[in-house]
């Protein structure tokens, strides 16, 4: 043991802590998701859709924008999760919604945990075809087996206890908000805390430079397994948080549309920091509002519209953001 | 049992000409084209619109469900696909779900959302048996239509100097440009084909697939199989794939129609955990 290793430790310590710091733009952000909950109130029902988006995007973010892992199924751990959450609520397994969110995240969790060896091999294409396929596997499954899922129906019947056992949700939605929003500031913190470890460090040279970091001794497919399990039990628990604050869950939730929608949210947003998933969340909401009530059958052109010209115009944001990602998939090498 | 053997094959041969032009853009130019179905339901409507409302003939319509897709394969490679070549596989998969989206909203505007069949004529109806299997006539011309596409295709492929060129082009652009190969004119008239191709074969299975604006999104993972599975080195394992899922998909919902679906979904999850390179792939690692 050197003398300088104690050093650099404390300096690299040092170096993660200055980048962990809490700015004051972050404290800005959370101050103005508190102040909708005290002063929009007539918005809660659409804005605890937008946190659950968000919530759902930030789990997309945590595997594509700081490990480089395209999925086109993430839906997959979103319905698992909303079918979960629906499945004890209705059957009275576990009634406390906090409890029954902590066991469908953990539902999600081992699903990703099980999946993630099949995702991680082979190339991106592979990946997108076995995430597309894990969701369309679940949603036919969910679609077959209706005794218990309601097939096509979707899952009916679901009453949602009292939260903590003394808060019922009321049909304004103000509960549900605020039950949303405080899950997704717990869950973001957890994640901010996760990115900014050296454990998230090595994530992103992973994400740089498989290769290299797999050289300096960091455990490549440990980790992406890790980061795997952790973004399912994130998309877990956002659909978790729809079944419970809707009382209703059906096939939709493993829809195709749905991944690629979060796609979409991710990257108007940005990847790899965070933010871009709440950001996205709120701007895709907000249009997707504004675009339906334009021409309500038509909307999904202009979401495709917008999709196209983000990837033709807006190519230096997006490269910029994505640069690491494109060294990694170049032709699947 | 040998009817439904057959009717796979049909089945499957139909998938191939509707992937083969994604096997040669995802295969050999390496870009992954979610959109390709929406190629494939612009000749299925042209053919619709064709026959059933200006009255032509069938076969008549069919060079057209070519050409059409063919040239709008044509015009947006060379505004927008160009352009997204040389990107991430990310941007393109946002860049052709885009394309996708715009397509199924845009057809369901023009065209409404119901499903829309062709109509045959009189002579294709109906089927007959030879030594007790039953052969509907349809599906016998489409075999027939899709098994002389395929060999054609392998020539071409294979055989003539411009499939050599694109061979050329895709496995080194800069060199194949320096030797006078118009890499952007190979690319070009390929995407071309490729989209015509679809088309065509979304004119042939409008009967059996079903033609609602919603093809392009629900046949986009039977597309993807039928590349992935097959791998992309070739056009022979992507046929052989295309016929494999044909065959499984229809036998597997008549045998076991509550899990046909988990079958194919599951096997092709197998493969590619088995062999990520697909199934007939020859070149290792690529």
């Amino acid at each position: 043991m050197t003398a300088g290793t104690p050093v650099l430790a404390t300096a690299v310590a040092d170096r993660l802590a200055l980048r962990a710091r809490w700015r004051p733009l972050e404290v800005a952000f959370w101050g103005a998701a508190i102040a909708s909950l005290l002063l929009l109130p007539g918005k809660h029902l659409i804005l605890a859709e937008i946190a659950i988006l968000g919530l759902f995007a930030l789990s997309l973010d945590l595997i594509l924008g700081y490990a480089g892992i395209i999925s086109l199924g993430h839906a997959a751990f979103f319905g698992f999760g909303a079918y979960a959450a629906g499945l004890l609520a209705k059957h009275h397994v576990i009634d406390e919604p906090v409890l029954a969110l902590l066991a469908s995240g953990l539902a999600a969790a081992a699903l990703g945990f099980a999946t993630s060896f099949l995702v991680l091999r082979g190339s991106d294409l592979t990946r997108l075809m076995v995430t597309l396929g894990i969701a369309m596997l679940l949603r036919e499954a969910a679609n077959r087996f209706d005794g218990i899922t309601g097939g096509a129906d979707g899952l009916q019947g679901i009453a949602t206890a009292p939260l903590l056992g003394r808060f019922a949700f009321d049909i304004t939605g103000y509960v549900a908000y605020a039950y949303v929003l405080a899950v997704l500031f717990l869950l973001f913190v957890v994640a901010r805390r996760v990115v900014h470890s050296p454990f998230g460090l090595s994530l992103r040279s992973i994400k740089g430079n498989t290769l290299r970091a797999s050289a300096i001794g960091i455990p490549v497919n440990a980790r992406l397994v890790a980061i795997y399990t952790l973004s399912a039990c994130y998309a877990g628990m956002a659909g978790a948080l729809l079944t419970q604050t809707t009382s209703f869950c059906s096939l939709d939730v493993f829809s195709f549309e749905r991944s690629a929608d979060l796609l979409l949210v991710l990257i108007i947003g940005g990847t790899g920091y965070l933010y871009g998933g709440l950001a996205g969340a709120v701007a895709f909401k907000l249009m997707q509002d504004w675009l339906a009530s334009l021409t309500p059958q038509y909307w999904q052109f202009w979401i495709g519209l917008l999709l196209v010209a983000i990837v033709l115009v807006g190519r230096e944001r997006v490269a910029a953001r994505l640069g690491g990602l494109r060294g990694l998939f170049k032709r699947g090498r | 049992m040998l009817t439904i053997l057959f009717d796979g094959v049909a089945y499957g041969m139909l998938l191939f000409v509707l992937a083969s032009g994604l096997a040669v853009t995802l295969g050999l130019m390496n870009f992954i084209n979610l959109a390709h179905g929406a190629f494939a339901m612009a000749g299925g409507y042209a053919a619709v619109v064709l026959v059933n409302k200006l009255g032509w003939p069938f076969f008549a319509a069919l060079p057209l469900a070519f050409v059409i897709p063919a040239l709008a394969g044509l015009v947006l490679e060379r505004t927008l696909y160009r352009h997204v070549y040389a990107r991430s596989h990310l941007e393109q998969v946002l860049f052709t779900i885009g394309l996708a989206f715009m397509a199924v909203a845009a057809t369901d505007y023009l065209m409404g959302s119901q499903q829309v069949f062709v109509q045959l004529p009189r002579w294709l109806e109906g089927q007959f048996s030879i030594g007790g299997v039953g052969v509907g006539k349809y599906r016998l011309m489409i075999i027939a239509v899709c098994g002389v596409l395929t060999i054609a295709l392998q020539f071409a492929l294979s055989r003539t100097r411009f499939g050599s060129r694109l061979r050329a082009a895709v496995d080194d652009p800069r060199t194949a440009q320096g030797l006078g190969i118009h890499v952007n004119a190979v690319f070009a008239v390929t995407f071309a084909v490729g989209s015509g191709l679809a088309g065509l074969g979304g004119a042939l299975g409008a009967e059996i697939l079903g033609l609602d604006p919603h093809f392009p999104l629900k046949f986009m993972i039977y597309f993807l199989i039928v590349v992935a599975v097959g791998g992309t080195s070739s056009i022979t394992g992507p046929f052989l794939a295309a016929l494999l899922l044909g065959i499984g998909d229809v036998a597997g919902k008549y045998y076991v129609p509550k899990f046909g679906a988990f079958a194919i979904y599951t096997i092709m999850i197998v493969v590619l955990i088995l062999r990520p390179q697909g199934l007939f792939s020859r070149v290792q690692g690529k």
